[in-house]
């Protein structure tokens, strides 16, 4: 029977057809998806962090009512994938706990400081760009209700990274302090957005098997060319340059070569290194402590009418 | 966990003329935050004009695992399928 089960779920997942929640699955693609979708929600919930930084200190009232949309669309976002995970018999107040005390991660670029109003463009530009590349293949992921969930989120993170890019252009036709504060921006920011697609294919350790299994589409370093083959063009556009010195175009392969980011930075923020770690983790559990009364008041109070309408 | 709210499944209306369709869920205390958090969670951008919001516990679902039987009662009546009749192509509007 369990070879029965088995050859199914093979068999669905090879047809690219999606494994719905009540479908058997093997123990290991559960646990990674879990793994997988939830560092995923507590990377949108934390993200929420570095740009709300600027929404009371925006420039005007339309970028501040712009920013405000973005900041709730990563707050909806992360709730579509703890939704996900729930289809897996995952508990969102439990994954909430693993956050907080830090024993699930979320994606390192949310360690970075936002230091000027230019990193809110550039996140939108370059950050949610990157996310883009990793996502939209991920709308084809064998899960049904994380694919789903893609969808939604992909289609949201085009007005996120139009806003980004429409902010620095703005910029960029401004005094020359405003201009430099956008390259400076970029020379940032570049690095950890090549970060975020995660170590190279020789070091990644989840990727074969989670190939295998249809969760991931690509591998790290294909997603990575991609976006770099993407973003030449934008920053051309723009006026701006990357701060990688072998950044250039390869006739013959047909894409750009480019040098390879600081690796021992990268395991360093993912440890819990990075600038903002400790101050974006106390934040999100200072939040939800400071959210227990709410959260309690409401129950109370659905139980009272609960008993009342009993009564009657 | 006593102060954890129950988790509720979200349909949405996309536009009159179609039916409601499942999009997701959510936790809320009781039917109506349930539906108020729907519309923050799951209609930001004109995606419905009506919103269901079913305890997802209230629901029975048919088992993955019958699949093969539980389907089967149609799958050998192919005379309910308008292809099964064959008639001459001269014949009009039929």
């Amino acid at each position: 029977m369990a070879d029965d089960l088995e050859l199914r779920f093979e068999r669905t997942v090879q047809a690219d057809s999606r494994i719905e929640p009540r479908d058997w699955m093997p123990d290991g693609y559960r646990k990674t998806l879990i793994r997988q979708i939830a560092q995923h929600a507590h990377s949108e919930i934390i993200g929420m962090q570095p740009e709300g930084n600027w929404i009371s200190r925006a420039p005007s009232l339309r970028r501040k009512a712009i920013l405000l949309a973005k900041v709730q669309d990563e707050a909806g976002h992360g709730l579509y994938l703890y939704s996900a995970t729930e289809t897996l018999g995952a508990d969102r107040e439990d994954l909430t706990t693993k956050l907080i005390e830090g024993r699930q991660k979320y994606s390192s670029i949310f360690n970075y400081p936002t230091l000027t109003f230019a990193d809110v463009g550039v996140i939108g530009w370059l950050v949610d760009g990157a996310a883009i590349c990793n996502q939209v293949p991920l709308c084809r992921t064998s899960y049904g209700p994380y694919a789903r969930a893609m969808i939604r989120i992909c289609k949201e993170e085009s007005f996120h990274q139009r806003q980004g890019y429409e902010l620095l252009m703005t910029m960029m036709r401004g005094t020359q302090q405003q201009k430099d504060m956008v390259q400076d921006s970029v020379n940032r920011w570049w690095w950890p957005a090549l970060m975020m697609f995660g170590p190279p294919d020789s070091e990644s350790t989840n990727t074969e098997q989670s190939m295998a299994w249809r969760i991931k589409r690509d591998t790290n370093d294909e997603l990575r060319q991609k976006f770099v083959n993407m973003s030449v063009p934008q920053a051309e556009a723009l006026g701006v340059t990357f701060p990688d010195p072998e950044l250039k175009w390869n006739e013959e392969r047909g894409q750009y070569d480019f040098g390879a980011p600081d690796w021992d930075e990268f395991w360093q923020v993912v440890k819990g290194g990075g600038v903002c770690n400790e101050q974006r983790i106390a934040h999100r559990r200072k939040a939800h402590e400071d959210g227990s009364w709410v959260r309690e008041a409401a129950a109370a109070h659905a139980q009272k009418h609960a008993q009342k309408e009993g009564a009657a | 966990m006593s102060t954890s709210w129950p988790l509720w499944e979200v349909f949405v209306r996309g536009k009159r003329g179609l039916n409601h369709v499942h999009v997701g869920s959510l936790h809320a205390p009781d039917a109506e935050m349930a539906l108020r958090n729907a519309r923050d969670v799951y209609t930001r951008r004109n995606e419905g004009v009506s919103i269901w919001v079913v305890p997802a516990a209230s629901i029975t679902a048919s088992s993955p695992d019958e699949k093969d039987p539980f389907f089967a009662p149609s799958g050998d009546k192919v005379y309910r399928h308008p292809t099964f009749y064959s008639i001459p192509e001269d014949v009009p509007h039929l």
